[in-house]
């Protein structure tokens, strides 16, 4: 297991009032993301445990690109990895960013 | 053009919306009323697994089991739901814990039911005491609930079906609704090869498989009392019949475990010969036995009905 952190400063503050929400398993190729809304608004943090060892500067870009796409201010993402591919974690931080800017607790 | 999400009903995304495919999140989130699921140790807390860093291997936030409640067509009800494609769907000490936790809840409340959708293939091997314990303690609390009045439905039609231990657990329930894809056994397809041969069963022959353990036996058997088709919405309609089958609580006891067990002694004397479930399906005296397997979900259930329901009372 590999543990990896990231900070970004954010343009914008996310959508939404919703205070956390969760995405995807932790299987093979699959990975999980609980977003949380405990950050000031400008900031932006990733933390992630993935089970392959060794992909840090890959983790580094795709981070950097959800947050100049996203701008999810204000969210900390927590990531539980089975070795999924950066296609997939795109995709559910995505989802993550649109689900708690959906309403529901 | 496919409507906007916003204009399709509940009803209808729980009727397009495949349960063995569905998440555990999801199933819980469209089986009960619309915005009624408040979680119990939800996975914000990260109650995650104290054994998994020992071997190097990933966690879950909530350790691959949704706990709480919510209502059913405006009854209240507790829920849990195993995430099947989190480590198989096993068991492991949190994991059990929440489940154990919920059943204390419901024996305490005694009017609440407890609906829990398994999709397991039995205890984690990495937490393997851990996670037999779980079972046990699963098992007691089940029958304290149900002695003290709470009624307990199983709902299986998931990826990992209803293995090992979770097989165990199902037959404590009050009653049992199983899909096609569902399967329920204590010994899964490998595991009897690896210690029995190829010869006793072959784990690789799908459709041995699925008519030995599948949710079309086991409701001919009447190990499951009722049989859904794959579709959210179908469990969530088997949920509701089966509590208003049920009847008044305070019913279970002693007597009713013993009439169980000879119930079951019965189905062996009757069936104990038999070399395949198709045998089986002829000796309750199903036409064309060997067509079973083929049968659309519609004809099935016809089929099933004609056969009749397990008697409520050894239940």
């Amino acid at each position: 297991m590999e543990d990896l952190s990231f900070r970004h400063p954010a343009r914008a503050r996310a959508d939404g009032i919703r205070r956390s929400a969760i995405v995807g398993v932790v299987a093979s190729g699959n990975l999980e993301v609980l977003v949380e809304r405990v950050l000031p608004d400008a900031e932006c943090a990733v933390e992630i445990k993935t089970a392959a060892v060794g992909f840090g500067e890959v983790w580094s870009a795709v981070i950097e690109d959800f947050v100049e796409r996203y701008s999810p201010g204000g969210l900390k993402f927590s990531i539980n990895d089975g070795g999924a591919r950066p296609d997939t974690v795109s995709l559910r931080l995505a989802q993550a960013v649109r689900l708690i800017a959906e309403s529901g607790q | 053009m496919t409507a906007p999400i916003e204009d399709v009903t509940p009803a209808e995304r729980a009727r397009g919306t495949s349960f063995y495919e569905a998440s555990a999140r999801t199933r819980l989130e469209l089986l009960l009323d619309a915005g009624s699921l408040i979680e119990f140790i939800g996975p914000e807390q990260r109650e995650v697994s104290p054994h998994l860093e020992t071997f190097d291997l990933p966690e879950q936030f909530d350790d691959g089991i949704v706990v709480g409640h919510g209502r059913l067509d405006g009854t209240p009800v507790f829920v849990a739901a195993q995430e099947g494609r989190f480590m198989g769907g096993a068991f492991g000490e949190v994991h059990g814990a929440k489940l154990t936790g919920l059943l204390h809840a419901a024996r305490q409340i005694g009017s609440i039911p407890v609906l829990i959708l398994f999709d397991t293939g039995g205890v984690r091997l990495q937490e393997a005491n851990a996670g037999e314990l779980a079972i046990a303690e699963i098992m007691r609390a089940m029958i304290e609930a149900r002695a003290a009045g709470v009624k307990v439905i199983g709902l299986i039609g998931g990826r990992s079906g209803c293995y090992g231990g979770g097989g165990l657990i199902a037959g404590c329930c009050s009653a049992l609704a199983v899909s096609e894809p569902g399967r329920i056994a204590v010994s899964g397809p490998e595991v009897i090869e690896t210690n029995r041969g190829v010869e006793e069963f072959d784990s690789r022959d799908r459709a041995l498989v699925w008519r030995t353990m599948g949710g079309k036996h086991r409701r001919l058997l009447g190990a499951a009392d009722i049989f859904a088709e794959d579709t959210v919405q179908d469990f969530r309609e088997a949920a509701l019949e089966l509590l208003g089958l049920l009847g008044p609580v305070g019913t279970f006891g002693l007597d009713r475990l013993k009439a169980e067990h000879e119930r079951l002694a019965d189905r062996l004397r009757r069936f104990g010969a038999c070399e395949d479930a198709i045998d089986i399906w002829t000796a309750e005296g199903v036409a064309h036995a060997a067509t079973v397997p083929e049968l659309p979900a519609d004809q099935f259930i016809a089929l099933a009905n004609r056969i009749g329901r397990t008697s409520r009372d050894a239940r």
